[in-house]
């Protein structure tokens, strides 16, 4: 089991700790639901260490990723970041991945814990411009900060201007007394706030140091847990559950990052152009306080007509809350369903899947 | 984790609570701590008859859901309602938060544990 540099901080903190893509992760420190609202209301530290981070460089390097990745990398400017599928040959998602552009000619892909060797295998398997590719997911240490006081945390840990960069841009500097992080407007939770990576070595300190300069702004650490319900209040996919090497991204609802007509093509557009998937991606509330939960089916008319991806009960809207996969017939906002929640038919009514939106 | 000495003890985490012929059953301690902040309670219906091992209800947590088995046999007279707006009552209080109660109870079969035969397995 692998541990991230502040490990110990969170068994220091009495957190909960579970095994997750490898890592010994805190899961949850005092508890989901004040973690969650935390967040939403002012600012949270959360380590994302696990996170995998592939590097890319070389004159081609935009080309590589513009064939391996379905967004517009060539017109990703630098200093900015972009969401994006990783697809295969069948139009079949193999992760969903943040791409930052360091220079021309240099990329950092931000890949999911659990993908980290299969995108680093699919990168070098896949590349036609003979980039170097490197695997740096155990160079680099990664916290986000995330809720509306989150820059104030993030500006008072750095001698540089970050107040005026905007989602989703971010800068090479100095965080914390640690140079050479990369401190990026982006987030997971439907907040504002900020992703930052830092060298790993020697960066255990950095955990107390932003809690100590977040305390004005009761900022608390923030587990697994929480980050898994805010990311559904957002409508945010989570790779396993909404999204596999089966989905099409574009069923998942991910058109807006899926280039299909782009100079050059990705891996996968032709499959995706193809595909005729008969269910999409919806929001679900569901009537009355029982969760629907994932792999539990969905029901209209009598008929089996999807299948529950994530659900929870959000901490922050207040409602039981889901993501699934049903046929576009009953796609539409306001169509009325049922989940079998445990043998018993629950009423639930098709809603956009961001259930919730910063105001 | 709490286990009070005057209570009696379920293999699926419940605590009971005799009185004459009634008995009150509730979480344990252990059972509200593995399951995490509850957020939905289910309570059964007043006036049904259960048979020792039938699922009488449901607890949810944000991550997990538990069903709460019937240790004994016989008739729910009463639901603890205050559970529907406030689940997490069970967590703060497991043994002051009940969550129904049987009357007219049938003992025979019943394996419920002392507070040591409980906490030994935990």
């Amino acid at each position: 089991m692998q541990r991230t540099p502040f490990h110990a901080a969170h068994v220091a903190a009495g957190a909960r700790m579970v095994p997750f893509a490898g890592f010994d992760m805190p899961v949850v420190y005092t508890g989901i639901t004040g973690e969650h609202n935390q967040v939403r209301n002012s600012v949270g530290l959360f380590d994302v260490s696990h996170m995998g981070e592939i590097r890319v460089r070389g004159p081609r390097a935009a080309e590589t990723l513009s064939w391996l990745l379905s967004n517009a990398v060539r017109r990703l400017e630098v200093g900015r970041a972009q969401y994006n599928a990783l697809c295969n040959a069948t139009g079949g998602v193999v992760d969903d991945v943040y791409a930052y552009r360091v220079a021309e000619d240099d990329f950092l892909v931000c890949v999911n814990a659990s993908n980290r060797a299969k995108d680093f295998a699919w990168f070098k398997e896949n590349d036609r411009f003979d980039s170097s590719i490197v695997d740096e997911g155990d160079a680099w240490a990664q916290v986000a900060i995330q809720g509306p006081r989150a820059v104030d945390v993030v500006a008072s840990l750095m001698s540089t201007d970050i107040r005026s960069i905007e989602r989703p841009q971010f800068v090479h500097g100095t965080f914390a007394g640690r140079n050479g992080c990369f401190i990026a407007r982006t987030g997971y939770t439907g907040e504002d706030g900020f992703e930052i990576f830092l060298p790993v070595a020697g960066c255990e300190s950095v955990w107390e140091q932003i809690l100590e300069a977040g305390k004005p702004f009761g900022i608390l650490p923030i587990g697994l847990g929480a980050r898994d319900t805010l990311r559904l209040e957002a409508g945010n996919c989570l790779y396993g559950h909404e999204l596999s090497d089966d989905t099409n991204p574009l069923a998942a609802g991910l058109g807006w990052i899926v280039k299909l007509g782009k100079p050059g093509g990705f891996l996968g557009a032709d499959a995706i152009a193809a595909r005729k998937d008969p269910r999409r991606l919806v929001g679900l509330e569901i009537e009355g306080g029982r969760i629907a939960r994932e792999q539990m089916a969905v029901h209209a008319d009598g008929q089996a007509i999807g299948l529950v991806t994530s659900g929870t009960l959000g901490p922050f809207v207040g409602k039981a809350i889901a993501l699934a996969y049903v046929d576009l017939a009953h796609a539409e906002l306001g169509s009325r369903v049922e989940v079998d929640i445990r043998g018993r038919a629950t009423p639930a009514v098709v809603v956009p899947s961001t259930f919730y939106r910063r105001r | 984790m709490k286990t009070p000495s005057d209570l009696q003890y379920t293999s699926h985490d419940e605590w009971v609570r005799r009185e004459g012929a009634k008995a009150t059953i509730g979480i344990t301690d252990y059972a509200q701590d593995a399951l995490g902040e509850l957020v939905h309670v289910e309570l059964p219906a007043v006036g049904k008859r259960v048979n020792r091992g039938d699922v009488v209800c449901e607890v949810e947590s944000v991550k997990a859901v538990a069903e709460v088995y019937a240790p004994i046999s016989g008739v729910i007279c009463a639901v603890n309602s205050a559970l529907s707006n406030d689940a997490a009552a069970l967590n703060r209080d497991p043994y002051g938060s009940w969550i129904y109660q049987l009357d007219s109870v049938d003992d025979a079969g019943a394996e419920l544990l002392s507070a040591d035969a409980y906490s030994a397995r935990h």
